[in-house]
């Protein structure tokens, strides 16, 4: 069995190595990552100033839609995959994904799905310009007749999605060594086994929404069309049922990675690890019946709009919960902070002012002041990328050493994180201003009123932007050599993937390890 | 920038503000209310309502943050292996776990009566004196005043030059039209919100106003103003390519001047309707077609009809072709592409034949063809 990984091109295509298929995920999302920020930063150069500069409001209304769809479907999902298939297997004691054939196919589909959406933007007409939440009947009726290649686009990486979801809980609930009971699983391995129930659950409602609107486009359905008798706020209702538990699949995973990352670094063990899972499938729960507060300003019926605010105002007991539990696993604890540290202590800061504006969002009778404004952007960037994107690089900065055998640059690596970290506040933060003094969301042009701060902004998500490819060029340089990294990496870590050697083998627990 | 520097101190020390003592408590809040990044207070009952709900919101983030965050900074700066912190196992404790659960939920109670209060009071349009339908269409609103018989179009009316940076920008820049909306202050007026196209959303925040325009959807709102002033809001949903250029002007009045008002426009009506039957020069026609074309076409087709979003005029097979379909286009939209509406309802005779005449000898187009106003109202009644 000792067979090392085939030659050239072909070991990509033809894999079944869940490390490999992971490690192309990391490579394709890293690559939207790029593409999909490259299209923020034309958004923020058009409003670096007021009036039309740079693009044309058609344009820039691309830039603002294919920016969404690309990270949420390209950059921030796949990255959580790519690191469930290196690091659960490992976790669990498993040899490799239960289904590793289809772990090929799920992941081989994504580039040609992404390069059906991006075409799109050389299309006649343009790609698509209906923003990522594409209600309908803006994206049927009046949308480019590139939209039948966005549905199209949709449905192949909702595919991808729920046979990734499915390989996670089949490897899960299947494949762990004796001994690994469920509770003694890594919060890791817990929060991507809800999550995974998670997308089971929503992806066939955003293949039905979009072939909902497929029919009405191209087969004379009305399902959003009032003028045959449909009705456009149906469309908001399927999509933000879909919308709203995506947006926890896009940072459950991430509440695992830091659970995994601070009692590493503050040498203790982490606080409460089973109401950090009950607290997970708490939030999991409430993240399905909480959907119409993207909606509040549709005309619900008053009972209608209590619901969804008490509902949504309960999200914050647990999620509470697990900020409560970190900070108290960091408590007496004794502290270091390396780079993964330094992610994870941001992560828990921001994303729990993050968590503030989304309480302040979830008042409804605030909600009608605040929905569609800049306050809104402000309000889920600081959940999106404090919270997914810093520690999906948290994680990398964690298991690098692991995956490769070296490790990486510390200095590097905390000049890169305060780089981000600052050019992360500089953007977004401003961002909560604008939007209370009056700016909407989605707009090339603005009053000088709001000059100051979308400069300031601007100018943020470049030193942003500079970060990332300082990222890249440390995990590059990582790569290709450095100090080898011992078995264990960090001091004293937890988990059965300390156990392999660094760089973890090709094939790893073909014999189950045992479990304390 | 020294306004901006200001800002920038008050808010980094914000929480220390908060903590020295209770009278910089309440300064702090007013340099917030003073400023321009904050929401308005407002102008209305409900917007006043809302502007404490988020204040009251605000404070209880910061107490809470500063409560976390201070454990937090206490642990990185005390418990550190450098400091020689050693670290102590503990890992649960159900007395603490159960509190931390419970007292955020006695909180959120805390929090939800008053937004439950301000909800209902925000749902209540019963009872209003004035009913205004607002219909959002791409890209400009239409109001219409009910049993008043009164109906006007509010467009952006910013000159393209400054949005091109060919001119400097007004004061308020992308924030003012040509008609605004004129409505009585100490009255209930209602807003019946709908759209004619795409969906769109009505905002005026003085007012703490924001309704979703749906096709086939008709939202309420209500208002009742204490200030005569202007308001001016903006389109909060996206709605297409010109959706940063649909602004909203609001010109509260006194009664008075609301009935003289009402009674000028209904002047303005007849004459209008009148003129459909005036013969025009060619001159006349060719003055204000460019005016329209200026306010309702430019955006899509081009300062020089080169197109854009929308087909080029310059060249057009429609408009160097036969009349009757490029009247046809105008009055009631294109059937191929719905980004061209109709403007049947939302244009006079005069305008459209104006501007019908004027595309038809501009830009390089060289029909010679003059249409009158007459010859739009015969062709609304026949199709």
């Amino acid at each position: 069995m000792a067979h090392g990984p085939a030659k050239g091109f072909t070991r990509w295509l033809y894999t079944t190595n869940h490390k490999d298929i992971g490690t192309m995920y990391l490579w394709f999302s890293f690559a939207m990552f790029l593409l999909g920020g490259v299209f923020a930063l034309v958004v923020r150069a058009e409003l670096f100033e007021p009036g039309l500069q740079i693009v044309e409001p058609e344009f820039f209304n691309q830039m603002t839609t294919m920016h969404g769809l690309i990270m949420v479907f390209g950059a921030v999902m796949p990255a959580f995959v790519g690191l469930a298939n290196w690091m659960i297997p490992m976790m669990v004691g498993a040899p490799d994904m239960a289904l590793p054939r289809m772990n090929n196919w799920s992941f081989w589909i994504l580039p040609f799905a992404f390069a059906m959406m991006v075409s799109t933007l050389f299309m006649e007409g343009g790609g698509p310009n209906f923003g990522w939440t594409f209600y309908a009947p803006l994206s049927t009726t009046y949308a480019p007749p590139s939209v039948t290649y966005f549905i199209f686009a949709v449905h192949i990486l909702g595919i991808s999605s729920i046979m990734g979801a499915i390989n996670i809980i089949a490897t899960i609930l299947n494949m762990r060594a004796p001994g690994m009971t469920l509770m003694k699983m890594p919060l890791f391995v817990w929060t991507w086994l809800i999550t995974a129930y998670l997308l089971i659950a929503v992806m066939p409602v955003l293949a039905g929404v979009v072939t909902m609107m497929l029919m009405d486009i191209h087969f004379g359905t009305s399902f959003f069309d009032a003028a045959g008798g449909g009705d456009p706020v149906l469309f908001q209702h399927i999509f933000w049922f879909f919308g709203h538990p995506e947006v926890y699949i896009m940072i459950l995973p991430a509440f695992g990675i830091v659970s995994a990352i601070i009692p590493t670094f503050a040498r203790k063990p982490l606080f409460g690890y089973s109401s950090m899972v009950y607290a997970t499938a708490s939030i999991a729960f409430l993240s399905f019946i909480v959907w119409a507060h993207h909606m509040f300003t549709v005309g619900l019926p008053l009972a209608g709009e209590l619901f969804f605010m008490y509902a949504t105002m309960l999200i914050a007991v647990p999620t509470g919960v697990k900020v409560f539990n970190w900070v108290t696993t960091m408590f007496r604890g004794s502290m270091t902070f390396e780079t993964p540290m330094l992610y994870s202590i941001a992560f828990v800061i921001l994303f729990t002012i993050g968590g503030f504006s989304g309480l302040m969002l979830a008042i409804a009778p605030a909600d009608f002041q605040y929905h569609d404004t800049y306050f809104v952007v402000a309000h889920f960037h600081y959940v999106l990328v404090p919270g997914a994107i810093f520690s999906i690089v948290a994680a990398v900065y964690y298991w690098l050493p692991k995956w490769c055998g070296n490790m990486y640059n510390e200095t590097m690596g905390k000049v890169q994180f305060w780089m981000a970290f600052i050019g992360l506040n500089v953007t977004f933060f401003p961002m909560h201003f604008v939007g209370l003094a009056g700016m909407q969301r989605r707009v090339p042009d603005y009053n000088q009123f709001f000059a100051d701060f979308n400069m300031i902004s601007t100018v943020g998500a470049f030193l942003f932007a500079a970060a990332q490819l300082m990222f890249l060029y440390n995990v590059i340089a990582t790569i290709r050599g450095g100090k080898k990294a011992t078995a264990e990496v960090w001091e004293n870590p937890e988990g059965l993937e300390w156990t392999v050697a660094s760089p973890a083998p090709y094939h790893t627990f073909t014999t189950p390890p045992p479990i304390k | 920038m020294l306004i901006l520097i200001n800002r920038l101190i008050v808010w980094l020390f914000a929480p220390v503000l908060l903590l020295i003592s209770n009278t910089s408590v309440h300064a702090l809040e007013e340099a917030v209310e003073r400023s321009s990044w904050n929401m308005p207070v407002g102008v209305t009952p409900i917007s006043q309502d809302v502007y404490g709900l988020h204040m009251a919101m605000f404070w209880w983030c910061v107490g809470i943050g500063v409560v976390v965050f201070g454990v937090l900074f206490y642990s990185m700066i005390v418990h550190r292996k450098s400091n020689g912190a050693k670290a102590s196992n503990f890992h649960d404790s159900l007395g603490l776990e159960i509190t931390w659960t419970v007292l955020p939920f006695v909180i959120l109670i805390i929090m939800a009566v008053p937004a439950t209060s301000s909800l209902v009071k925000l749902y209540d349009t019963s009872e209003s004196d004035v009913d205004i339908v607002v219909t959002g269409y791409q890209w400009y609103w239409g109001y219409e005043y009910l049993d008043e018989d009164v109906k006007i179009i509010s467009r952006l009316n910013t000159p393209q030059e400054q949005i091109r940076n060919e001119a400097p920008k007004g004061a308020n820049y992308l924030m003012e039209v040509d008609e605004p909306l004129v409505i009585p202050i100490n009255k209930k007026v209602r807003f019946l919100v709908t759209s004619n196209d795409v969906i769109h959303a009505w905002w005026v925040p003085a007012l703490a106003v924001k309704r979703d325009a749906i096709p086939g959807y008709i939202n309420e709102s209500w208002a009742k103003i204490d200030t005569p002033g202007i308001y001016r809001g903006v389109c909060a949903e996206l709605c297409g390519a010109q959706h940063g250029f649909m602004p909203i002007v609001v010109k509260a009045v006194e009664q008075e001047e609301y009935v003289a008002y009402l009674a000028e426009r209904k002047e303005l009506a007849a004459i209008t309707k009148e003129l459909a039957n005036k013969t025009f020069s060619l001159d006349e026609l060719m003055l204000q077609g460019e005016q329209v074309y200026g306010q309702a076409c430019v955006a899509c087709h081009g300062a020089n009809g080169e197109g854009g979003v929308g087909a080029a005029i310059a060249g057009s097979s429609i408009v160097n072709g036969d009349i009757a379909a490029h009247i046809d286009i105008i009055v009631n939209g294109s059937k191929n592409n719905a980004l061209m509406g109709a403007y049947r309802d939302t244009m006079s005779e005069v305008d459209i034949a104006s501007v019908i005449t004027f595309q038809r000898n501009s830009f390089g187009n060289t029909t010679g063809d003059v249409v009158q106003p007459i010859d739009i109202l015969k062709y609304k009644q026949d199709n």
